[in-house]
């Protein structure tokens, strides 16, 4: 081959495949797969390998799917990126063999694993090289599996991920989706109208906004793939490289102003909302928050931001929507969540204002019990600096789930208007008192009622549980963010082991 | 046409909307009482609030229809 044959098709394999394919995909606003490496890199691509794959066969550059290693923020990481414009990023043998070997390399190296998928799922032609044998893409799912905990592994997802294909986000710590165009599912419409008789839309069964706000298989909804590759970048500055290092510290930033304290902020009446954005915004960093499935479940906040430029994990109630009671769907997203920071080093702060767990049939048969287990688990498993701050109140269940003092937390930190209660004094009240309140007349009740409410409220009254060292300390509401930071410091020295055993069998 | 519904098994506490108003998305249309806590509902939509399914004192359940903005 001489050097002229070389360049001709390198250039060749670098344009990837056909231009009307090129042009279909810019009608959607969907970017070249090259182009999008060049976006999500410090530079580019520094390593590539397998480029020449399926080079002998005509019209399969690359085999469809680019695999290398670059920098992002400064952090060497790997990637499998899928191109479109190749058979519609379908896989073939090369192609699964490529993302097994950048995943093999990934965990060698001990860096991060990045997943750009775009494909229409297996090349039906190639399925007994690319399906079901050894280095099949069961492989790709059982690498993702052992990596999970070990690198930070992200998807963004531009196009389809369909059938098998949509285990690699399913298996990701992270799916960033693309608006309109990003779907995951296991079945296609036109497959689910000939095999069960429904008729459904792609947007409606397996869309990113339906992934992001209903099933929780997406993380976050970006509007176009700038966005997605723009956060991909700024969620990647919390985690460190593996599950060995710390995440790095960048340069303290004072918290952002607004025209109240959190004092202020927080109503004084138990039962009314607030909003806890508010909160968390004058406890970090400005512009530091970096938020995890903000569309799904919104009754429990999930996010990363930075004290005094340290990375810290925020778990959330959120009293503005349903009360922030916790829900199956919360207790979930909880979940992951906590296991997402404790396994990459990144310390846990839970802000607590819980009214307990929803009741009622529909929880219950939704198994409530089960998912809020695995938020307990979860949560109780994390050996990481672990802070719990009861802002108003932390009722039943929900002290629990939300690093309540029996789990191991390295302080329980009470605000003066905290309450700690196995339910609040309305509930209670009702519950202790129900014969006599009903026995009693009419015109007697109310007074009954408040003054067996007071002396429940003095019973579970925050200086009592302070007194009985329930909890370790109450602070002033003005002086959180100063106490936080000086008590990240201190722990940032914690090192345990949970326990020994080979893991643990929860309620999954 | 759209629906407002209830977001969780609740009673609806007060309605601070009237048929016939004219309404704006993020307004609040219902507060239900739900786990001794205050839940507001913001209407989806802007418009007019041409029905509303329930009244004060009413039980719903996540799903049930407060109101329905044109």
């Amino acid at each position: 081959m001489d050097n002229n044959t070389y360049t001709n098709l390198v250039d060749k394999i670098k344009k990837g495949g056909a231009e009307k394919y090129h042009k279909i995909n810019s009608k959607k606003n969907k970017l070249f797969v090259r182009e999008r490496l060049e976006k999500l890199f410090d530079e580019s691509v520094d390593i590539e390998d397998a480029f020449f794959a399926n080079c002998m066969s005509e019209g399969l550059p690359a085999d469809g799917v680019v695999t290398g290693i670059g920098k992002v923020n400064g952090m060497t990481v790997c990637v499998m990126a899928n191109d479109s414009t190749v058979k519609a990023g379908s896989w073939g043998a090369r192609t699964v063999e490529k993302i097994i070997r950048i995943q093999e390399t990934a965990a060698k190296l001990n860096v991060p694993m990045l997943y750009l998928v775009d494909s229409a799922g297996a090349r039906i032609t190639d399925q007994v090289e690319m399906f079901p044998g050894r280095r099949g893409a069961g492989r790709i799912f059982h690498n993702q599996i052992k990596l999970s905990g070990r690198v930070p592994q992200v998807c963004l997802l531009f196009g389809p991920s369909a059938a098998g294909g949509a285990y690699i986000p399913a298996f990701c710590d992270a799916v960033i989706m693309v608006d309109g165009n990003a779907s995951m599912y296991l079945g296609s419409p036109r497959m689910a109208e000939k095999v069960i008789g429904e008729k459904v839309t792609l947007e409606e069964m397996g869309g990113a906004a339906m992934h992001c706000s209903v099933s929780g298989c997406g993380d976050v909804l970006a509007e176009s793939e700038e966005e997605a590759i723009v956060f991909a970048r700024k969620y990647l500055s919390y985690f460190p490289d593996n599950f060995k290092k710390k995440p790095a510290a960048i340069p303290p930033v004072h918290p952002a102003s607004f025209g109240s304290s959190i004092s202020e902020l927080i109503p004084d009446h138990q039962n009314a909302p607030f909003d806890i954005y508010e909160l968390i915004g004058r406890l970090i960093d400005e512009n530091s928050f970096c938020e995890i499935k903000k569309l799904f479940a919104p009754e429990i906040v999930t996010g990363f931001a930075r004290l005094e430029g340290n990375v810290v994990g925020i778990i959330a109630n959120q009293p503005k929507v349903k009360g922030g009671v916790l829900f199956p769907d919360s207790a979930d997203k909880a979940a992951k969540f906590i296991q997402l920071c404790d396994a990459f080093n990144i310390p846990l702060l839970f802000l607590v204002d819980i009214p307990g767990f929803m009741i009622g049939t529909k929880v219950e048969r939704a198994g409530i019990i089960r998912h809020g287990a695995k938020m307990l688990a979860a949560m109780s498993e994390a050996t990481v600096p672990k802070i719990s701050v009861v802002i108003r109140k932390a009722y039943g269940a929900g002290l629990y789930a939300m690093a309540g003092p029996a789990f191991e937390p390295d302080c329980t930190l009470a605000l003066p208007s905290a309450q700690i209660a196995v339910m609040g004094p309305e509930a209670a009240v009702n519950a202790v008192y129900a014969n006599k309140i009903a026995e009693i007349s009419e015109e007697e009740r109310p007074a009954f009622i408040k003054q067996k409410q007071e002396e429940y409220k003095a019973d579970i009254d925050i200086y009592r549980l302070a007194s009985e060292m329930v909890i370790d300390a109450i602070i002033e509401p003005d002086k959180l963010r100063g106490e936080l930071v000086k008590r990240y410091e201190i722990y940032s020295n914690k090192s345990v082991t949970f326990t020994e055993r080979k893991h643990g069998v929860y309620p999954v | 046409m759209t629906e407002i519904k209830a977001n969780m098994a609740g009673s609806v506490w007060k309605i601070t909307v009237k048929e016939g108003e004219r309404i704006s998305t993020g307004q609040d249309i219902v507060i239900l009482e739900s786990m001794k806590m205050e839940i507001p509902i913001a209407s989806e939509a802007s418009g007019q609030v041409i029905k509303l399914s329930v009244s004060e004192g009413d039980f719903v359940n996540e799903g049930d229809v407060l109101a329905t903005i044109e």
